[in-house]
């Protein structure tokens, strides 16, 4: 994948005009890079035209500093998904799929969304995503949009908001009109 | 020339016309079989056909190096587009798969024939709620987005079913839409050739045809990029090839170099181009009816019948020696080849039927490859030796006239006179050697089939890496269904598959392959046929299935007419498979030689732990489950045990033979004592040569034992010479022994610098041991009077 990265790099380069307000956004990226430990709790509701009603999951997202990323769906079916540097591991009931996150760029972006934010990496965001940020860092909304036309096929825009360091929804649009949101709130500590 | 030397010669011409025109028309073979017992069992049957002719036989794994990732996935796919159409090739595959299309469209095509998910269970109303809830579960996870479009036409999710099945093993690492190594570092493919693995010519196109896709696809980069890049290629038959030309290299050139010298030295003492050609007649004779012995009692000459042969030179090319020196004493006194017939070709002649005596114990063997060394070498000996006795002195130029060796044996008998003690030292060597080769007793002999491979440790350790990175590593252990149909195996690879599933579950195997995966057997595909509810039931049932779903129920309309065209679809054939590269997959699995089919189920290591798999219990699951035609084979085993048993009766035939030679010298020396004389220094020059190699950290292998056999059979001449009390007054007769020796010590010698095992096993087993019969045989004789 390196070749496709520095793609992605030089693609940013060229565009170098990050969108925003700098202070506020980097303010945001710097209380997420200060944190690192983040541990919520979801539901997760998908809108898909060919069905009545969306289907609906939940469970806990936890993230470790700088790379670690888990969802572990609890309902309506145990499984977890646990993101580490580039590599991913499933495990649903007995079966358990160890895969790379290079394999499969579809998923990449919203790795690299969810990630990135809460890494703090702004540089990171900017390398997939034209960023724009609205709002302040006591509630703001980031909207992203991937920078390589490939993956628009499969994601149109994810955006994001937050009340400073906690996330409080994830809404992925796909381009057929299809949708997904995560609404989050910080968990207990265990 | 008389009545009964022409008689001779023109018998001698005829046995050679007719020996040239057998050698001329027979068989060679340099495959596994050699190694395969006359009566094999079944395992024993499988392994040698899946050695020499299965499909993993014909797998060439490409790898190519340097550059950045682009470039290489660019030539790999360039390649990959030339040998597609190329006529050596049955698939290529580089996970750019001109294929993946068509199998995806086959596989959904079929998907109610192949998905092993599909019975009347599955169909009934809960058994559709339930297959409907996971597939919407699959919808909502991050890989759902690929689905969606599937289904309304598949709500029941046997495609990812069927992918589920056909990946019991993970496929390999993908690099910019190319397999690659885990670390990234190389682009690789996987070529399957249309010849067998056996076919070493046709391995040889197909790898020449690899190159020059590499070649070509490399010009079309730009020249900077153009160095970088190598091409790596290993697999059975780049193994076979490798070795054959590395074989025939090391052996033309050693051959040459070993040759020549032996041949300047002959020049040395013959003095006469003519007698040195002459000198070679009885050797070219020998090998010539070894050959043709061969071929006329087995129809097949097997490779490493050839190879192991090349030891006859070692004995044979003394008897002309013999004949050379001790006939024709020198300038001044005239030939005399009556008088070496009644003097010396006696003890010639025993030691010939000595030699003889140590070979025939291979005719027993169970196994073609001793059995044959076996008949080449006594045919071969036999030949030298007569041609030696009647045609050579015949063939002698008339005014040949030997250099004068009498002064060189006279220097040797003094210098051999000079070591003191000589019987003690004798015994001391013995019981030293006694002594290493019985500490070392548990690790004497290799006992693993690696050892008699050509194939380098580096080429090993290459072919391990790439296996590796392909996530290809060799199943070692196989469950094989045989029978007389492939639609018996396939129904018996199902069975068996049911008992393997259950110990997945249980995490005792880790997974496991089956050709019943590809393509059921029709039975199967009935059933599942007659599962497929009608239009109206399947209705009914989803109405009931999805009330509390949120799927609509006009939306599964085209699950209906999928499976409305699913229950009136003719079962699949293996014909219906081609053009996919399910068929490749297929075909890996099921084997067919002659009247016989097996189905392959190669089991992967695994579940939570990566210890080896209970092979015992896994037995013991099939047994319980009736899988009657189930067989549970470990190769690495089964290939180590057979040849374990190879050497173990070469070893014990062995034995036999040397008391068959003992026999044979207390009958012909009529005594015990005489007998033991002339053993001896045999016996000390073995010990002691197996004790040094043992010493040298060298585990022996059944060439080593094969030269210890030569060393005997070479050894009895020197010992029977000198076990004659003349001969050590005789300085001619200590000369023609010293030459003889020379020439086996320069040739073995040589051989012993060879990276071929075989060549360097025997060269570093005869070269010594040699010397040594030579240099106890003459310790040990009698001390002459005058010394």
């Amino acid at each position: 994948m390196m070749p496709v990265r520095t793609a992605l790099l030089a693609l940013t380069l060229l565009c170098a005009n990050a969108r925003g307000d700098t202070g506020d956004f980097d303010r945001l990226m710097d209380l997420f890079a200060a944190h690192k430990h983040g541990r919520s709790e979801f539901i997760e509701q998908q809108f898909l035209k060919m069905l009545k009603r969306p289907l609906e999951s939940r469970g806990e997202l936890i993230y470790e500093a700088p790379d670690r990323l888990e969802k572990r769906t609890v309902e309506p079916r145990l499984e977890t998904l646990i993101v580490d540097g580039d590599q991913i591991v499933v495990q649903r009931g007995k079966s358990r799929h160890e895969l790379n996150l290079r394999d499969f760029p579809p998923i990449a972006p919203f790795v690299a969304s969810i990630r990135s934010t809460l890494a703090g990496d702004r540089a990171g965001l900017e390398r997939v995503f034209h960023v724009e940020f609205a709002g302040t860092v006591a509630r703001w909304t980031l909207a992203l949009v991937p920078v390589d036309a490939a993956l628009t096929k499969a994601v149109s825009e994810i955006q994001i908001d937050g009340a400073r360091e906690n996330l409080l929804h994830i809404e992925i649009r796909h381009p057929d009109g299809d949708r997904s949101l995560m609404t989050l709130r910080p968990a207990a500590p265990p | 020339m008389t009545r009964r030397g022409a008689t001779a010669v023109a018998l001698w011409a005829l046995l050679t016309m007719l020996a040239i025109l057998i050698v001329a028309r027979a068989r060679y073979a340099t495959d596994m079989s050699a190694f395969l017992p006359a009566q094999p069992t079944a395992p024993q049957q499988f392994l040698v056909d899946q050695l020499r002719d299965g499909p993993a036989s014909r797998v060439i794994l490409v790898a190519i190096e340097g550059g950045d990732a682009a470039l290489r996935a660019r030539v790999s796919a360039a390649i990959a587009k030339q040998l597609r159409s190329a006529p050596e090739f049955e698939s290529i595959s580089n996970g750019t798969d001109a294929n993946a299309l068509r199998d995806d469209e086959f596989l959904f095509e079929h998907r109610y024939a192949l998905s092993n998910a599909v019975d009347s269970r599955r169909f009934s109303a809960a058994g559709l709620a339930s297959a409907i809830q996971r597939s919407l579960d699959e919808l909502a996870s991050p890989a759902g987005q690929a689905l969606k479009p599937l289904f309304a036409r598949d709500p029941t999710g046997e495609m990812l079913q069927i992918v589920d099945q056909l990946q019991s093993a993970a496929p390999p690492h993908a690099v910019d839409g190319v397999w690659s190594s885990r670390d990234g570092r190389r682009a690789l493919l996987i070529a399957a050739t249309r010849a067998q693995g056996s076919d070493t010519d046709g391995q040889q196109r197909a790898m020449s045809a690899i190159q020059s896709a590499f070649d070509l696809a490399r010009r079309q980069e730009s020249a900077a990029d153009m160095p970088a890049l190598r091409l790596g290629m290993t697999g059975p038959g780049v193994f076979a090839v490798r070795a054959r030309s590395h074989i025939e290299a090391a052996a033309v050139r050693l051959s040459i170099a070993s040759s020549t010298l032996v041949i300047l030295m002959l020049f040395v003492v013959y003095r006469s181009v003519a007698a040195v050609l002459i000198g070679l007649l009885p050797v070219a004779s020998g090998a010539l009816a070894g050959v043709a012995a061969v071929a006329l009692g087995f129809g097949v000459v097997h490779g490493i019948t050839l190879g192991f042969g090349i030891t006859l030179i070692g004995e044979s090319v003394d008897y002309s020696i013999y004949y050379f020196v001790q006939a024709h004493r020198s300038r001044d006194r005239d030939a005399d080849p009556d008088r070496w017939r009644r003097e010396f070709w006696p003890t010639v002649r025993l030691g010939m039927l000595t030699s003889v005596c140590g070979f025939a114990s291979l005719l027993a063997s169970g196994f073609p490859g001793l059995a044959q060394l076996g008949v080449y070498s006594i045919s071969g000996l036999v030949a030298a030796a007569l041609v030696t006795r009647f045609v050579l002195p015949l063939a002698v130029p008339g005014e040949f006239a030997l250099r004068d060796v009498a002064p060189a044996g006279r220097a040797i008998s003094r210098a051999l006179g000079r070591i003191p003690h000589p019987r003690v030292l004798a015994v001391v060597v013995l019981a030293v050697a006694v002594l290493v080769l019985f500490s070392d007793r548990h690790r004497l002999w290799n006992r693993e089939l690696s050892a008699l491979s050509p194939v380098s440790e580096a080429d090993q350790t290459y072919d391990a890496g790439i296996r590796a990175d392909l996530g290809a590593a060799d199943a070692l252990d196989l469950v094989v269904i045989s029978g007389t149909d492939l639609q018996g195996v396939l129904r018996g690879a199902e069975q068996a598959g049911a008992t393997l599933a259950r110990l997945v579950e249980a995490n005792a195997i880790g997974g496991f392959d089956s050709p019943a995966n590809f393509l059921p057997s029709a039975s199967l595909q009935e059933a599942r046929r007659r599962s497929l509810p009608t239009d109206a039931e399947l209705r009914s049932r989803l109405a009931v299935a999805t009330a509390d779903l949120p799927v609509r129920a006009e939306l599964l309309a085209p699950f209906i007419a999928d499976v409305a065209a699913a229950r009136n679809a003719a079962v699949l054939t293996p014909a219906d498979l081609a053009g996919t590269s399910l068929q490749v997959g297929f075909g890996a699995l099921i084997l067919h030689e002659g009247a016989r089919w097996s189905a392959l189920l190669p089991l992967h290591p695994g579940g939570d732990t990566s210890a080896p798999i209970d092979l015992a219990a896994l037995r013991e699951a099939l047994r319980r489950d009736h899988c009657d035609s189930a067989l549970v084979l470990d190769l690495k085993q089964a290939s180590n045990d057979l040849y374990a048993g190879y050497l173990s009766e070469a070893i014990r035939l062995s034995l036999g033979g040397f008391g068959a030679i003992a026999v044979l010298l207390a009958i012909a020396l009529r005594g015990v004592r005489r007998a033991a004389r002339v053993l001896a220094p045999l016996v000390i020059a073995v010990s002691c040569t197996a004790a040094l190699l043992a010493a040298a950290g060298q585990p022996l292998t059944i060439l080593h034992l094969v030269g210890l056999l030569l060393i005997v059979a070479v050894g009895s001449n020197y010992a029977l010479f000198f076990e004659r009390a003349r001969t050590v007054g005789d300085p001619l007769t200590i000369a023609a022994v010293a030459i003889a020796n020379l020439a086996t010590v320069i040739g073995f010698g040589l051989l012993s610098f060879s990276q071929v095992p075989v060549l360097e096993a025997l060269g570093m087993t005869v070269a010594p041991g040699a010397f040594l019969a030579l240099l106890f045989s003459s310790l040990l004789a009698p001390r002459q009077p005058n010394a």
